[in-house]
């Protein structure tokens, strides 16, 4: 660590020491209070299990997407480009699994937290249902993504290995693999970049989309 | 404070009621909340407060009657609503939560740091959420109107502000990604958006609350702590300032929301 890079590691602590000790009339510019605010959640924060301290350092994206308001064009582009770079295509071109796998993964919402013993992706659900609409018999569903009922079907795939379904086919597990090559600041978890989801548990949740029996597509 | 019977009757009478067939799962669950309604067990955790603040306990064997909860020594009715806010003797922004430990250190003689570091629901944290509760029920049916006259008060809505947003973790979930839009929902769980002020009794207007789901009373610091489970943080540290900043955030957003706290909540 540099001398320099010292004093602004520390200003943001400085400057609230000696707003404490003074009362400070006025804020601090949003620049200082954007430093403020990231010394703060290092501050608060400890390590408990799987869950460290490392998840709080922001990359490009999360950083970018940190905000009410969205970040610039050229810094959309960039993220979604350097994420769509990222996308690993599944091994031997296949992209479909078993729905009633994909189905279990959808129901489980577990993974991830401090409380799981494994960051393993054989100990993730893939949360599905939490945000969306997928069989219409699971009426316990969220709205933060839009419905997928019907996905396929309404996509026009009746056969996956038609070269006309490629286009949807590769796009939902792009999407499923890195949302935010599509979508910069996407709710959506990047579930195989982040190494939530291993390749076989993509297929399962793909075919539970895509697939023409999929009660998805019924 | 509702009699014990009505509580148990109203909990005896979720149990024994069979959901009519041809009644839809929405409606059942609306059925279901309505019930919970008529008996809550956040009543007893509020007469427990009270005892525990009239109680002379600690080191220093006193009561917590001369607490200030920033509406002079002794004021509990009203402070709840007007909390965080900036203490000159701490010279820091606090919660309920965290003002109850300064109390219990500095009246009674408990240490703080230790209170801070015990777990939920354990020894004298289980009291400090007995005690909030106490306090959040003298304000019940007031509406929020926290301080921003102290500039460390702005900056800490400012601060709150940022942490609300802030993505980070393997979901890459910010508090805003669930609470940031109206209307939406988890599973069945309706979602306040929190961003700005979401109603009365509804966000921080409803926490201390009862959760029937586990038996729980959890105050806000617990609240938080479980958001940021499920956010797929790090552990926040009870009382830590991330957890007060969006506090003060959600506090200041709420401006005129009549809290309904202690509520009671799935």
């Amino acid at each position: 660590m540099t001398h320099l890079h010292r004093i602004q590691t520390l200003a943001p602590v400085l400057l609230t020491a000696v707003c404490a000790l003074a009362g400070c009339t006025s804020l601090p510019s949003s620049a200082e209070l954007d430093q403020q605010a990231v010394a703060t959640m290092k501050a608060s924060f400890r390590d408990q299990g799987i869950a460290t301290v490392d998840r709080l350092n922001q990359d490009l994206g999360q950083r970018a997407c940190s905000s009410p308001v969205p970040p610039s064009d050229e810094l959309v582009k960039r993220i979604e480009s350097e994420s769509m770079a990222t996308i690993k295509w599944p091994e031997g071109g296949r992209y479909l699994g078993d729905w009633r796998e994909g189905e279990k993964l959808a129901q489980n919402g577990r993974g991830m937290t401090w409380t799981d013993a494994s960051a393993t992706p054989k100990d993730n659900g893939a949360n599905c249902y939490n945000c969306h609409q997928i069989d219409k018999k699971e009426i316990s569903f969220g709205t933060i993504g839009p419905s997928l009922w019907n996905y396929g079907k309404l996509r026009g795939v009746k056969d996956v290995a038609d070269p006309a379904a490629t286009p949807i086919v590769q796009y939902t597990w792009g999407k499923l693999y890195n949302s935010k090559a599509y979508a910069a600041c996407s709710n959506m978890p990047r579930f195989g970049h982040m190494g939530l989801l291993d390749e076989d548990q993509l297929r399962h949740v793909m075919a539970l989309l895509l697939d023409p029996k999929s009660p998805v597509n019924q | 404070m509702k009699p014990l019977w009505m509580l148990a009757a109203g909990l005896g009478a979720l149990a024994a009621t069979p959901a009519p067939a041809q009644k839809s799962s929405a409606d059942a669950i609306a059925e279901y909340r309505k019930m919970l309604e008529d008996g809550n067990p956040a009543d007893l955790f509020e007469a427990k407060g009270e005892a525990l603040w009239k109680q002379k306990r600690g080191p220093k064997n006193a009561s917590l009657e001369q607490c200030d909860l920033g509406k002079g020594p002794g004021v509990v009715k009203g402070a709840f609503v007007e909390l965080p806010r900036h203490f000159a003797d701490t010279g820091k922004v606090q919660d309920l939560e965290a003002r109850l430990v300064t109390c219990m250190a500095t009246l009674q003689g408990f240490n703080a740091d230790e209170i801070a570091k015990t777990p939920f629901g354990r020894g004298e944290q289980e009291n400090v959420t007995a005690l909030a509760t106490y306090v959040a029920a003298a304000s019940r049916g007031l509406r929020f109107n926290l301080p921003q006259s102290h500039a460390e008060e702005r900056r800490m809505y400012e601060i709150g502000k940022r942490v609300f947003y802030f993505r980070g973790g393997p979901y890459d979930f910010a508090c805003a990604s669930c609470h940031g839009e109206d209307g939406k929902r988890i599973r069945l769980q309706d979602l306040p958006n929190l961003n700005k002020n979401p109603g009365d009794g509804v966000g921080f207007a409803a926490w201390p609350a009862y959760r029937v789901s586990n038996g729980q009373m959890w105050g806000m610091q617990l609240r938080l702590n479980d958001c940021y489970r499920q956010q797929r943080f790090p552990y926040p540290g009870f009382g830590s300032e991330a957890t007060i900043a969006v506090s003060t955030y959600m506090g200041v957003n709420a401006k005129g929301a009549e809290s309904i706290a202690p509520s009671i909540k799935r």
